[in-house]
């Protein structure tokens, strides 16, 4: 363009195919780092899921991104000693499987020596030095006999080469439900979660309505208080309303750990959202309507009930899955409201009670993180569009 | 079990029925009793039933509300100002000691060290990875789908957060096969496995990445909707006046959003000062990775529970939080007088 001379062209044309190129390679690298991005947020999630599938014999020898390739394995078994050998017309056996019943593996070689894995193949024998010979067929079943008595008092090592084929199963959920606890936590969940989810919906209602349609004195400050509770820590109310919880109790003689106890704590710590929630919500609703059915007579809790809470739907779903992740996902105030006596743990607390007494089985751990994320996953999946919509009209002022 | 699951629906029908009848119920009275005579609409008493009628209603509608908040939150607050300055029974007044004991403890420190950490670098780090996300995605056809994928953690629970990444950080002794993602690769570049969440200070930082993974979908979501929000014609003059777009997106896009990524900034930081289970989950605070939310956790419960020091600890994390409450406030209240 600076150019004065505009038949220039040849001058020119390179650049708007440099600009193509760099766009090109822009895009290139937009595509390159979401994904990049992409994979790492999704890996973690992946590898619970496939561990959760797999064997659990497989699960603590190799990384679950090979749980789809067959593998091989080098590893060493100790055989028999003298006290477990068989007389047979006049030969001494010793007989035995390298593997534990049922697993799917198959021997490839042997040897004697862990840098002698190649001694012989699958099927192969060998002779041993606490004498007689070995065989060893592919299944693993092996046969030692000699001639004469066999007197080690301590089992050779045999070394050798495992093929392993992957194997997925839903066992480890059969077990997790079953002997772990995790169904009766579900169920438990559940419990908690619905009542906390549905029940302070109504009273957040009416009260939106009133700070949104409604003129009083001191509106504005209660507005304030709302938003300032917002952020006020759970931790700040705990150690107040566990004491006053015992209280209560040891004056009525009954527990002090209960369902209602939680869904009315649940209720109350849901309050300041759904109400802030709801009434930015209604407060968007357009005013003519409001002001024409007051003109027509309609009262404030008539217009509430027939107008303003059918209109309100999107902004109570948006609420109602807010509350019900965080109800469901919680884990501080079930542990202090609810306790983690063995009937009434949640998810979450039985989660952490796995996590400190199973800590190294990966296979029931990773089976129950996923029955626990399994339902927030499918909510949050399904309900997507009104979760965003209410992260936006409670963030975005 | 099934009696508990019918209780679980009895519940939800009497909560609803109670607060249904509770709304009916008082507007119902309230009309009846301060009745507006059709005949006379214009005499002195109807008018003055009319306007009080009109006074009580409002506070009938926002009663249960109130009641809940503030016997669940309001009063918490006062009372456990009160417990921090009682002993670990709330027995006796102890005055200031428990503060004092907070800032000669090591252990107060280290979580008060390790907090400033987490709030230094967890909504830093989500807030930039939300916004490169929501900055890529917006320009690529597939970018919906990988906003979904990075949003998705945002569904998960703290503690199923930590086993997932608990399973990541996974040590296996030094000779065995790496079943741990992260240390998979390490010994794949040839270095040295380690079991990483007991190495003091970067065990914080594998900590923090657990949280940084579940907020930067919370960052992206409301990020991705503000740059939306930027005028078509703003960039377009840009491109226009042949800005690159690394310039477009620092000079156009970041001045044109930077509230919001304040607001994102502010809510990611009261959620890291809450934040106790991937603590508690992952290292119960051992390896010099204890942070405040733990702490007090761990007072409230360990050998009978020490009320005074935890609720002193509860305190500190509340002042922590004190500044954002009052900016939201005010922000509210201007919007308030704006309407």
């Amino acid at each position: 363009m600076t150019s004065p001379n505009i038949e220039n062209t040849s001058t020119i044309k390179p650049a708007p195919s440099n600009i193509f190129l760099r766009l090109k390679w822009g895009k290139i690298l937009a595509h390159g780092a979401l994904l990049f991005l992409v994979i790492l947020w999704t890996f973690p999630t992946a590898g619970l899921l496939v561990s959760s599938l797999r064997d659990k014999d497989q699960l603590t020898i190799s990384g679950w991104w090979t749980a789809l390739v067959a593998s091989e394995r080098n590893e060493v078994v100790r055989l028999g000693k003298a006290s477990d050998q068989i007389e047979e017309n006049g030969k001494f056996y010793i007989r035995g499987s390298l593997f534990k019943e049922g697993a799917k593996r198959s021997i490839i070689s042997f040897g004697l020596k862990s840098n002698e894995l190649q001694s012989a193949m699958a099927g192969g024998s060998l002779s041993m030095k606490a004498g007689g010979q070995i065989t060893i067929l592919e299944n693993g079943v092996f046969t030692w006999v000699s001639d004469e008595a066999f007197t080690h008092t301590r089992g050779p090592r045999m070394f050798f080469v495992a093929h392993i084929q992957p194997q997925f199963s839903l066992e480890n959920y059969f077990e997790v439900i079953e002997s772990n606890g995790i169904g009766r936590s579900f169920i438990n969940s559940f419990t908690v979660t619905i009542p906390a989810t549905i029940i302070p919906i109504l009273i957040a209602a009416f009260a939106a309505y009133a700070l949104a349609w409604m003129n009083f004195s001191g509106r504005g400050i209660l507005v304030a208080l709302v938003v300032g509770m917002l952020v006020v820590p759970l931790q700040m109310s705990l150690i107040p309303l566990l004491r006053l919880y015992n209280n209560i109790a040891t004056i009525t003689g009954g527990e002090s750990k209960t369902y209602l106890g939680i869904w009315l704590a649940h209720t109350a710590f849901g309050l300041p959202l759904a109400i802030y929630l709801l009434r930015n919500y209604m407060a968007g609703l357009p005013r003519e309507i409001m002001e024409s059915a007051r003109v027509d007579g309609a009262s404030h809790f008539k217009i509430f009930t027939t107008m303003v809470l059918p209109l309100s739907f999107p902004a109570l779903a948006s609420f109602a899955i807010f509350q019900f992740l965080w109800v469901w996902n919680d884990l501080l105030i079930a542990t202090v409201f609810l306790g983690n006596s063995e009937g009434s743990l949640v998810l979450t607390g039985r989660l952490r009670e796995l996590l400190g007494s199973r800590g190294d089985n990966w296979e029931i751990l990773t089976a129950g993180a996923f029955i626990s994320i399994i339902v927030p996953l499918i909510v949050f999946l399904s309900l997507q569009r009104y979760f965003v919509r209410g992260l936006l009209a409670g963030s975005v002022k | 079990m099934f009696a508990q699951i019918a209780n679980a629906m009895i519940a939800i029908l009497v909560g609803v029925s109670v607060a249904f009848f509770y709304f009916w119920g008082t507007n119902w009275l309230l009309d009846k009793f301060l009745l507006t005579d059709g005949a006379n609409i214009n005499n002195a008493k109807s008018v003055r039933n009319d306007k009080l009628r009109s006074k009580i209603r409002p506070w009938l509608f926002l009663f249960p509300a109130l009641f809940f908040m503030g016997l669940y939150l309001v009063f918490p607050v006062f009372a456990t100002i009160r417990l921090s300055l009682l002993d670990r029974t709330a027995d006796n007044f102890v005055g200031l000691s428990n503060y004092i004991w907070a800032f000669q403890d090591a252990s107060f420190l280290q979580a008060l060290g390790n907090n400033f950490l987490w709030l230094l670098i967890v909504p830093t780090a989500s807030t930039g990875f939300g916004l490169l996300v929501a900055v890529l995605a917006d320009r690529l056809w597939w970018g919906n789908i990988a906003k979904s994928l990075i949003f998705m953690p945002m569904a998960i629970s703290f503690i199923g957060a930590s086993v997932i990444w608990k399973f990541v950080y996974d040590y296996r002794g030094p000779d065995a096969d790496q079943i741990g993602v992260l240390n998979a690769i390490v010994q794949m570049f040839g270095g040295t496995p380690q079991a990483w969440i007991t190495v003091p200070f970067w065990n914080s930082v594998f900590l923090m990445i657990v949280l940084i993974w579940i907020q930067t979908g919370f960052a992206m979501v409301i990020l991705s909707a503000a740059l939306r929000g930027i005028p078509e014609e703003t960039l377009e003059a840009a491109k226009i006046d042949g800005a690159t777009p690394v310039r477009i997106f620092f000079d156009i896009m970041i001045p044109q959003i930077f509230p919001t990524i304040l607001v994102v900034w502010t809510t990611i930081t009261i959620t890291v000062l809450k934040v106790f289970d991937i603590v508690l989950a992952m290292t119960n605070g051992q390896w010099d990775t204890q942070v405040l939310a733990n702490l007090m956790f761990d007072l409230m419960f360990r050998g009978g529970g020490d009320s005074g020091r935890s609720s002193t600890v509860a305190i500190v994390i509340m002042l922590a939080v004190l500044p954002i409450m009052i900016w939201n406030i005010r922000n509210v209240n201007r919007e308030e007088t704006t309407r």
